[in-house]
């Protein structure tokens, strides 16, 4: 499945972007993968991989790249307008309008509990996308031990991200760069075998 | 708060978010703390209440949380204005949000599409796939991350246990139902309001 038209890129983005409080990428997920179905869970993740890496912030960094990817430079341009106009505006007009009653302890506290509610969508996301890993050509062993490393790393002992994704995903990209070649090295030679 | 811009100030500012665009590996958020020394502490153009209230605002509000770098500039265009009640102020302010907001995005997303544009094309090419699948575990594994550390930024498990509590519940009902994320939202922020969260 891909978007209709450029305008579908657009609204779909928007929309999305709209029901995303407290972060956006849980609602992009759901939307994308598992209801308009333009991208696979495997393509999620792949390209979540590439919009984190990259600098910038994740959520926009993939709204581009799916734009691009369906209608070129006015694609990415137009999936990004979409996931910053509409909040940028209720932002501003919330800065302007509310900045005074943020400090109120009922706020506070409704705050608080969407905040708890969006790290629980944030490690559901997470759970969702495991199933992605079953197609991985590095094995179940090395992509668990990988995957607990990384949580330790930042959840346990708060190392920085960057040293984190060079030591790790240094290692990872080298497992998967082998697990590939061999994986293609057996099948050349089934083929050629008569 | 008031103080007063001039041009050069304007440009300096721009050239600020400009240079900070590329380290923002993980986020916009993983910059914060050198706006917070450059706006509040080195240059004086915010408060750190301003600066607090972008943080709070951006992430009541939807959308991705990099908008708290758009309300930055806001108040520092509020404030060159001489104050939110100075006529032509809202201008200003968003004179200071296009400069912050094109400055912090203006570098990362020209990388971003080149590099997608180039991994897109060459994407048969063994190291882009060594890349795309070996990378897939880790930002599994980040995503779960995250989540324990927002969850242990509410307050220890003995201590906040209802906010646990919520955050277990919402996590098993986002991965094993379909409801939508907007109920759960909302039902977490009257929780919050009615004082059931303690």
């Amino acid at each position: 499945m891909r978007p209709t038209s450029k305008s579908d890129l657009f609204w779909s983005f928007s929309w999305l972007a709209l029901q995303g409080f407290g972060g956006v990428l849980a609602v992009v997920q759901r939307v994308l993968v598992d209801q308009k179905r333009w991208l696979t869970r495997e393509e999620f993740v792949e390209d979540w991989a590439v919009a984190q890496i990259l600098p910038g912030p994740n959520v926009v960094n993939l709204s581009l790249m799916i734009g691009d990817r369906h209608f070129g430079l006015s694609g990415a341009l137009l999936a990004l307008a979409g996931m910053l106009l509409f909040p940028l505006l209720i932002v501003l007009a919330l800065a302007a309008a509310f900045a005074s009653i943020a400090d109120l302890a009922p706020v506070q506290a409704a705050l608080r509990g969407m905040g708890a509610v969006v790290a629980g969508l944030i490690t559901a996301t997470g759970l969702r996308l495991i199933g992605a890993l079953r197609s991985n050509p590095m094995g179940r062993t090395l992509c668990w031990g990988l995957a607990g490393s990384t949580f330790a790393a930042i959840a346990m002992l708060r190392l920085p991200l960057v040293w984190v994704l060079l030591a790790l995903g240094g290692l990872a990209c080298t497992g998967a760069y082998r697990a590939i070649a061999q994986l293609e090295a057996h099948k050349n030679a089934r083929q050629e075998a008569p | 708060m008031s103080i007063s811009l001039q041009f050069w100030d304007w440009l300096h500012l721009l050239g600020h978010f400009l240079s900070l665009s590329l380290l923002a590996i993980g986020g916009a958020i993983t910059t914060a703390p050198d706006m917070h020394r450059y706006l509040v502490v080195e240059q004086h153009w915010l408060t750190d209440g301003q600066f607090t209230a972008s943080m709070a605002l951006a992430q009541a509000a939807p959308g991705p949380n990099v908008l708290f770098i758009a309300l930055l500039g806001w108040y520092v265009g509020l404030n060159a204005a001489g104050g939110s009640g100075m006529p032509w102020a809202w201008a200003w302010g968003l004179l200071g949000t296009a400069i912050t907001m094109g400055g912090i995005l203006l570098p990362s997303t020209t990388l971003t599409f080149a590099a997608t544009r180039w991994a897109y094309q060459n994407r048969e090419r063994l190291g882009v796939r060594a890349f795309k699948a070996g990378m897939a575990p880790i930002v599994i594994a980040l995503l779960g991350a995250t989540g324990w550390i927002l969850s242990a930024s509410q307050g220890s498990a003995a201590e906040s246990w209802r906010l646990w509590l919520l955050t277990a519940v919402v996590t098993l009902l986002v991965w094993r139902t379909r409801i939508h994320l907007l109920w759960l939202l909302g039902a977490g922020a009257l929780l919050g309001w009615l004082g059931w969260l303690g």
